[in-house]
Order: structure tokens, then C-alpha cells, then sequence
């Protein structure tokens, strides 16, 4: 004990001294700061890598030892996977392993440019219907009726109108995906306009595009940054989905979605051909999800506990 | 002087309780100890976070572990609480010790019936029938005071006021007839008339119950009013312990001493070259997620030495059935 | 109350109308020439003139919308293009399919979920928790359709247990009726399942914090009646709300369930009508399906009188 303390005084003859008492848990021990970060946020860390994996993998597709996704030849159809074809080749002899990794391509350009759009979008359309009083009745109205019309039903019936190709698989999902982002926008502006230095703000007269962008914007990021990777996620979904039943990206382009759709009709037989595709996109998903997780326990501090 | 442990009704033994949390463990309990004889009230005194309420909620072991982890001992009746299976002790909460809590606008269900709350009690302790228990609930809403009481079993918490609602509180926590009422913090959130009200009411049950109860609180008003002995806590320690009279008349300990400092006392101001000004304590409670070597105190005392920094005082008699941890207590001759 | 019921009605009315209008307007937002969109690449010019005139794509845009809400109303959905039988009959014959599958998926579905949600809430942080909303994550992250083939490979394929595909209507039996239905209610429920057990353990996190949650422990009352009688019912507004809100997922995922598994219900009907451009049969399902859903929430909101006794309108 005194040994902490050099220049304790000499303990007085007969003077009662309180014992220590031991530790219940064991002491902590130290961690370095990735391994605290890593300890604190293990989603964003797995989902990143994950993300990273198939973003390089997209980029650096032709360099993947694959081969033209869309060279058909009748003289290898349905091979099952072996050492020249990977994970096999589907009915017009394609090699699904070169489709595979392409097929990354259309999934993160749909998933992040929906997740973009839908965004701006919703935020736009947000902070009209939060700061323009006579705008709001009309908006909530249009976005009410949109909201209840289930969002992939919705994407059906907008791709049912134009030919398929990716421009419109991104522009039918975001439609579905806008009236939930500025839901959210307009939520978050209601609030802040309650909050005392906002209406100090306005009192003393700054301008309205001044408390939109001091105010308001920095506000509306970090609920618009989960919610924006959550979009992400059901995009990637939904563009599977509308390529599944037909009606997404042209069969000629490699998607994901696509792969599995062609490989519908052998599913009893040729089960990998879905698999392959399957175990890609949904670990994709499953990443991006994770990041979103991660972001909101770290953005939300109130909704960390739930984590 | 017999055994008083032997004879208590409730022995707390060097308790401890510590919590894990993300910035290092908290020792919110450090090595308490007290008892409490049938009939008695003792009342447990400190600020805010000095362990009080922490200590009653190990006493029915209502802590989650983990995050929480306790060492020590609790008996009651002769059984250690703390090594008691779930199951006995579900069938001592409630029944041979029961709970009033701070918050009677929070601590109600409000989806349930206040007749459906009181009658739970009963009908887990008891073996009551439903329509036994609301018989019974009826009565007992009677017996703490609440007019109308067979229209109010069927109303919601929402539908009472804030004195009627810790009313409630205490009739669940007479329902079964307990040997021990934990009174945590019972008048706090009320407002001043209601608690008095609500004080005179549990001493007149007291006296038809005849429990014993632990009353915690900060207010010292309230001790001097209800209690019969006094534990005084800090930063999870207890600092001293004597009866209420010992106590408000010779305080051994410099915190209770600023404590008491602390309270406004009527016609204080008057008098010549009394303080113009409520004493503070000054400076804060220390934080408890690292270990203190020296006396807890230490940090806020005004005669503090070095060697209160270096050594924490023992918790010693200074005078007949008054303990105080403290070096420089005045000690009077103990009887050999 | 009766006044609230009354608003609330009402209140269906501007959001169905949007609803319609947007169905409505899909044919006009398309570029090009809706006709010539409809009849198809192979079509001759007087295929595409007769799909013109039956569709009255000849006249003004609201006097179109007036006529053709005001049918709606009367019951009349127009009739396919494709089959040239109106499309309330279509509808009508594939109906009890997609409903059977969406009740038997709802019902597994809250009862699966409920409970996971409450346990994980329960042990937060725990091993169960983390495999629970591991399965949860997870369960967003595979499309239906996957799990939908993945579960018709290894039950029906490998292991025989169930029917991989089809429908057998419940007067012939609720044995081969329900046999049918277990593998597509477990698809579509899972995404359902996954939602439903994130939020009942959020809100039951909350409740568990409570101070009337120390009360009813300090009563002596049992961890199950803790959980389930105590905390559960006050949880119960926003499980309620999402197992509502959810049913879009459902509708979704039925569309594409049915698909899988073969089933000649609205999904399917809905999928081979986006195949075919069979306008006035998308319309019809896409109207019919936002009308539940809708219809179903504003239930759900008249249900919270009888859950919690704050809720007084």
C-alpha cells in the first residue's frame, strides 16, 4: 500500500487502517485502437471489408481469369463446376463464374445510385414539404398514397411500362424508395423547427436557405446516411427480384438476378447455377446491411443500446 | 449487549457490488455492512449515487449479473439471500420483503388494472383466486386511504394522481404483510404536503403491520422524523452509523457533519454569526471506476492530512453503538 | 371514439385516390405510345389502333380517370387485354391461393417472431441475441426467391418431405391444402419474421428498462410473466404497427413466392400480366393490394383502443 504513496506519513501505533477489499472482475485489459475499434464497431468492419472485396472485384473483373460473360457456345452447355468452368456453365453454355463476377457490376451501380437518387430526392422533397406550410398537405397526401402501394409491387408496375435496362431498373426502384426518405427529411425538419435556436434563427431574420444549410442539412445527414445504406441494401434485393420474374435488366446483360432467373427453369437439376449467384448477392447485401447497422448504433447514440 | 446479528432480522456483511461498463468497472458498493432488528427502521442516507439504492436492490438480488457482480453476504432470517436459488427467492420479493419505489408515476404498469397489480401480489403469495384478490385489493386500497376504492381497482394508473399512485405502491407492498419494507426514496417525487401524508401513513401502518423498514433517502428531514438508527453512505462506503438522536446531536464524520451542514434549519439565519448561506459540500463525489486507495472522503474534506490520502480509515466504534470511519473522529471512552 | 372512427375513414379516401390516379397515370407516364407499348413489337399498325379505341386513349386524361374511377367504384376493373375476361373474374379465381398463403405466413410468422424478439430482447447481448438478430441481418439479405428454392431443394428435392410446387385448394383437404403452404409461408415469412423480431426487441428493450418492470420483479413475479404479461403488453402498440406496416413486404414477396413455388395466385397473375403488358389486370392487382394493406393498418390503428388504455380517441 504505501509503496504508492512515497511520501505517506509513518502510520501511527493502534491506528485502525480499513483493509482493501478484492476486485470482482478481473482488471481490463488494454487494447490499441484498431482492436478497439474493431471492438466496438465489428459490423462497419466486416461489411466494409466485404464491400471492399466486391467493389475491387467489379473493377478488376476482366482481370479475374474470366472470360466474355456473354459467349454463348452449344457445345458446352450445363457443365457443373470443374477446373476450367469454376461454377459451371448455364443453358446457352455461358461461363457462370465470368457472369458471377460481372454480374457485381449491375448490382453496386444499381444498389449506390438508387441509394444516391432516392436520397436527393427524398431530401429535397423533405425539406419543401418541412419548411413550406401550403406544400406539405399536398406532398404528404402524394406520398401517403405512394407508401401504400407495396414498394416492389410499385417497381413492377413502373418497369411493366418501358423496355428493361438498367437506367430503368435504377429510376423504377428509386421512385418506390423516395416517398420513405422524405418521410424521414420532413420528420427531422418538424423537429428541428421546434428547437429554440432555430426559431432564434428565424426571429432575428436569417435567411431561409442560410437555417437550411446551418441548421437543418447537418441535422437530416446522419439519420439520411443510415437510412441511404439501408436503401442500398432492399435496391440490390429489388433488382434481383425484377430481373427474377423478367421484367429488371436485359438477359443479355450479366446480373446477378439474371443469372439465377436463367437458371430458374433447371433449378431441380442444375442447382448451382442459382447458388452461385445466390451466395454472392447476399453477401453482398448482407454486408451493406451490416454497414448500415454499424452506422446507425454509431450515428444514434440512442439506439446503440439496442445494438 | 447480545449478539445483534444473530437476533437481526436482515445482516448485510460486507457487501459488495460491481458493475462492468464500458470505461472500467464501477464499485458502487464497497464493503457494507449493516443490520436491521424486527420492528426497526433504519434509515440509509447519502447523495445521490453513493450506493444506497444499489444496496436495496441487491437485497432482493433485483440487479441484472452481469453487468453487475456481488460478493458478500445478505442474511435474512438466517438464510444468505445471495446463494438462494431463483425460485425461493421469487417467493421472498414481494412477500416477506417488499418494495416502495421512488417513482410512483413510473414504477406502476400502465396497461394493468391497479385491483389486477394489488391482487398479483396475492395471488402469487397467497394462492389467492381472482376474485379473492380484488376483494382483497378493495381492502387494502381502503386501508392505505384511497376513497371510492371498488371504482378505483378497475382504473389504470393514468387515471391517478401522483399521491394516490405511490397510495397503490404502497398497498402492493403490504398486500402480503412483509417483515421488511424497502422504502427507496418514498416521498421524493411527491410534493410536500402529499409527503407528509404519505410519511404519517407508513408509520401507522408500521405499527399495524409491525414490519420492519429500510428507508432510504437524502432527506434528513424525513430521517429525523421516521427512523431509528442511521446509516450515512459515500461513494459506495459506509462512513458512519448511530442512533438518530447520537447522530443529529454528535455527527463523528465530517461528511455527515457537511451534510447536516447542508440542510435549511428554521431560524438558523438568526441567530449571531450563524452562516447567511446553505453549507455546500464542496467539490464532487469521487468516481468510483478506479480504486481509491485512501479515505473516500478525502477529495471534499476540510481537515483532511496526507495520511487520510494514503490510508484508508477503518470503520471503528467512537463511541457506545456509534461506528465512524474516520482518523480524526473525537472518540469518547468506550466501556471495556 | 366515434368521431375518431369517422375521421379515420374518411382519411382513406385522399390516399386511395392517389393510389388511383398514380395506377391510373402509368399508361400516360410511359414514353412513348402507350398502344404501341401494349400491342408489343410484333403488333400491326391495326392491332395498336384497336388497343387505342378500347382503351379510349383518344380522349382528355381526366375525362379517361373520371370514367374510369367511377367504374372502379361500381365494382368494374376493366377487362384483360389478353384473356378478354374482366379482370374482377381473374382476380376472383385466384384469389383464395394468395390469401391462404399470406394468413398461414402472417399467423407462423408473429408467432415465430414475437417470441425471438422478446427472448433476445431478454438475453441482449447474450449468445441467443446474437443469433437471433445474426438471423435476422441474414434474413434481409437473401432475396425471397433464394430462400424460396433453397428450401424447395433440400425439403422437397433431397429430402421428399414436402411438395415442391403447386396448390391444392382447401376443400380438397386442409392436409394437402396446409402441406403445400408450409414451404412458401416460410419463405415469404422470413423477411416478415426478421422485421418483426428486430422491432418487438428494440421496443422490448425499452419497456424492459422501465421502472414497472422492477416493480412486477420485486413483486416475486416469474420471469415469463415478466416478459410476456408485464413487458410484452406494453410493447404491443409498435409490434402491432410494424406486423401492419409488414404486410407490404408480404405482398411483395408473395408476387414472387408464388413464382417459385408455382402457385396460381395474384402474385403469379401479377407477374404474367406484367409479362404479357396486360394493363388492366396490373391496375386491378396493383389497386386491389394497396387497398388492403391500407385497409389493414387502418384496422390495426382502431386496435390500439383495445391494447393500451392511454389510447383514447
Amino acid at each position: 500500500m504505501s509503496a504508492a504513496h512515497p511520501l505517506a506519513p509513518e502510520v501511527p501505533a493502534g491506528l485502525a487502517v480499513a483493509q482493501p477489499l478484492p476486485d470482482l472482475y478481473p482488471p481490463r485489459k488494454a487494447y490499441g485502437r484498431i482492436h478497439r475499434t474493431w471492438r466496438r464497431h465489428p459490423t462497419i468492419m466486416i461489411g466494409g471489408a466485404i464491400l471492399v472485396i466486391v467493389a475491387l472485384m467489379a473493377i478488376l473483373a476482366p482481370y479475374l481469369w474470366t472470360v466474355d460473360p456473354t459467349a454463348i457456345s452449344t457445345s458446352r452447355r450445363t457443365r457443373v463446376p470443374s477446373a476450367q468452368y469454376w461454377f459451371g456453365t448455364d443453358m446457352l453454355g455461358r461461363d457462370v463464374y465470368s457472369r458471377v463476377v460481372y454480374g457485381a457490376r449491375v448490382s453496386l451501380l444499381v444498389g449506390f445510385a438508387v441509394a444516391l437518387l432516392a436520397s436527393l430526392a427524398g431530401l429535397a422533397i423533405g425539406l419543401v414539404s418541412g419548411m413550406v406550410r401550403w406544400a406539405d398537405g399536398i406532398i404528404m397526401r402524394i406520398v401517403d398514397g405512394l407508401m401504400s402501394i407495396p414498394p416492389i409491387l410499385l417497381a413492377i408496375a413502373l418497369m411493366a411500362l418501358t423496355r428493361g435496362s438498367i437506367e430503368n431498373v435504377i429510376l423504377a426502384i428509386t421512385v418506390a424508395e423516395i416517398p420513405r426518405v422524405a418521410r424521414l427529411v420532413r420528420g427531422v425538419v418538424l423537429s428541428l423547427r421546434e428547437q429554440p435556436y432555430v426559431e432564434a434563427a428565424v426571429t432575428t431574420g436569417t435567411r431561409m436557405p442560410m437555417i437550411i444549410w446551418r441548421h437543418i442539412l447537418p441535422n437530416t445527414l446522419a439519420p439520411m446516411t443510415v437510412q441511404a445504406t439501408y436503401i442500398c441494401a432492399s435496391a440490390m434485393i429489388a433488382e434481383s427480384i425484377l430481373s427474377f420474374i423478367g421484367a429488371g435488366v436485359p438477359p443479355s446483360t450479366p446480373s446477378w438476378g439474371n443469372i439465377m432467373a436463367e437458371g430458374r427453369a433447371l433449378w431441380q437439376v442444375k442447382f448451382y447455377i442459382i447458388l452461385f449467384p445466390a451466395i454472392f448477392l447476399s453477401l453482398t447485401v448482407l454486408a451493406v446491411n451490416l454497414v448500415g447497422d454499424g452506422l446507425r448504433d454509431a450515428l444514434d447514440p440512442r439506439m446503440a443500446k439496442d445494438a | 449487549m447480545p449478539d445483534l446479528k444473530e437476533s437481526a432480522l436482515l445482516s448485510v456483511e460486507n457487501l459488495q457490488v460491481h458493475f462492468r461498463t464500458p470505461d472500467g468497472v464501477n464499485r458502487a458498493v464497497d464493503g457494507v455492512s449493516f443490520s436491521i432488528q424486527s420492528g426497526e427502521t433504519l434509515a440509509i442516507v447519502g447523495e445521490s449515487g453513493c450506493g444506497k439504492s444499489v444496496t436495496s436492490m441487491s437485497i432482493l438480488r433485483l440487479l441484472p449479473e452481469p453487468p453487475a457482480r456481488l460478493a458478500g453476504a445478505i442474511r435474512f432470517e438466517g438464510r444468505d439471500l445471495l446463494s438462494l436459488p431463483e425460485r425461493e427467492m421469487r417467493r421472498i420479493r414481494g412477500n416477506a420483503i417488499s418494495v416502495i419505489f421512488q417513482e410512483p408515476m413510473t414504477s406502476l404498469n400502465p396497461v394493468l388494472s391497479v385491483g389486477r397489480q394489488i391482487g398479483e401480489t396475492l395471488r402469487l403469495h397467497q394462492g389467492l383466486s381472482r376474485k379473492d384478490a380484488e376483494e382483497r385489493a378493495v381492502e387494502m386500497l381502503a386501508l392505505v386511504g384511497i376513497p371510492e376504492p371498488r371504482r378505483r381497482v378497475r382504473e389504470y394508473p393514468h387515471q391517478l394522481s401522483g399521491g394516490m399512485r405511490q397510495r397503490v405502491m404502497i398497498a402492493i407492498a403490504l398486500a402480503c404483510s412483509p417483515k421488511l419494507l424497502i422504502a427507496d426514496e418514498p416521498t421524493t417525487a411527491l410534493d410536500v404536503t402529499i409527503q407528509a401524508q404519505i410519511l404519517d401513513l407508513m408509520r401507522d401502518l408500521k405499527r399495524r403491520v409491525g414490519a420492519a423498514i429500510m428507508l432510504i433517502t437524502h432527506d434528513l428531514g424525513v430521517v429525523a422524523e421516521v427512523a431509528d438508527r442511521v446509516v450515512v453512505m459515500y461513494a459506495g462506503r459506509k462512513v458512519e452509523e448511530a442512533a438518530v438522536r447520537d447522530l443529529f446531536r454528535t455527527p463523528r464524520h465530517p461528511y455527515t457533519r457537511g451534510l447536516m451542514g447542508a440542510v435549511p434549519r428554521l431560524g438558523a439565519a438568526e441567530r449571531p454569526g450563524a452562516p447567511q448561506r446553505l453549507a455546500e459540500i464542496p467539490g464532487m463525489v469521487p468516481s468510483l471506476k478506479t480504486r481509491i486507495d485512501g479515505c473516500v472522503f478525502a477529495g471534499r474534506c476540510p481537515s483532511v492530512t496526507d495520511l487520510c490520502r494514503s490510508h484508508a480509515p477503518a470503520l471503528e466504534p467512537k463511541a457506545p453503538g456509534h461506528l465512524a470511519a474516520c482518523h480524526y473522529a473525537p472518540k469518547d471512552a468506550l466501556a471495556a | 371514439m366515434f368521431g375518431f372512427l369517422v375521421r379515420r375513414v374518411l382519411a382513406v379516401i385522399p390516399v386511395m385516390a392517389v393510389v388511383g390516379l398514380f395506377v391510373f397515370s402509368l399508361l400516360s407516364l410511359a414514353p412513348g405510345d402507350p398502344a404501341a407499348l401494349i400491342a408489343g413489337d410484333q403488333a400491326s399498325p391495326a392491332d395498336i389502333e384497336r388497343i387505342r379505341a378500347s382503351l379510349g386513349l383518344d380522349r382528355p386524361f381526366l375525362v379517361r380517370f373520371g370514367e374510369w374511377a367511377w367504374r372502379i367504384l361500381h365494382g368494374d376493373l376493366g377487362t384483360s387485354i389478353f384473356t378478354n375476361l374482366p379482370v374482377t373474374t381473374m382476380i376472383g379465381q385466384r384469389v383464395q391461393p394468395t390469401v391462404s398463403l399470406m394468413l398461414v405466413t402472417l399467423i407462423f410468422a408473429v408467432l415465430v417472431a414475437v417470441p425471438l424478439g422478446v427472448v433476445a430482447a431478454w438475453k441482449a447481448g447474450r449468445l441467443v441475441d446474437r443469433l437471433v438478430m445474426g438471423a435476422a441481418v441474414l434474413g434481409f439479405s437473401v432475396p425471397v426467391f433464394v430462400v424460396g428454392y433453397l428450401l424447395a431443394y433440400v425439403f422437397a428435392l433431397e429430402l421428399g418431405w414436402l411438395p415442391a410446387q403447386g396448390y391444392t385448394p382447401i376443400e380438397q383437404g386442409v392436409g394437402p391444402w396446409l402441406a403445400n403452404l408450409v414451404l412458401p409461408a416460410l419463405t415469404l415469412g422470413l423477411v416478415y419474421i426478421a422485421l418483426i423480431a428486430r422491432v418487438t426487441r428494440a421496443t422490448m428493450l425499452d419497456v424492459l428498462q422501465q421502472d414497472y418492470v422492477r416493480t412486477a420483479r420485486a413483486k416475486g413475479v416469474a420471469q415469463g410473466s415478466v416478459l410476456f404479461v408485464h413487458a410484452l403488453k406494453n410493447a404491443a402498440v409498435p409490434i402491432v404497427t410494424v406486423i401492419g406496416i409488414g404486410i407490404a413486404l408480404l405482398i411483395g414477396g408473395a408476387v414472387v413466392t408464388e413464382t417459385v413455388f408455382a402457385i396460381p395466385g395474384l402474385g403469379r397473375l401479377t407477374v404474367d400480366a406484367i409479362l404479357r403488358r396486360d394493363y388492366p389486370v396490373i391496375q386491378g392487382v396493383v389497386l386491389l393490394f394497396s387497398f388492403t394493406y391500407v385497409l389493414v393498418n387502418l384496422a390495426i390503428d382502431l386496435l390500439y383502443t383495445l391494447i393500451d388504455p392511454r389510447i383514447r380517441y
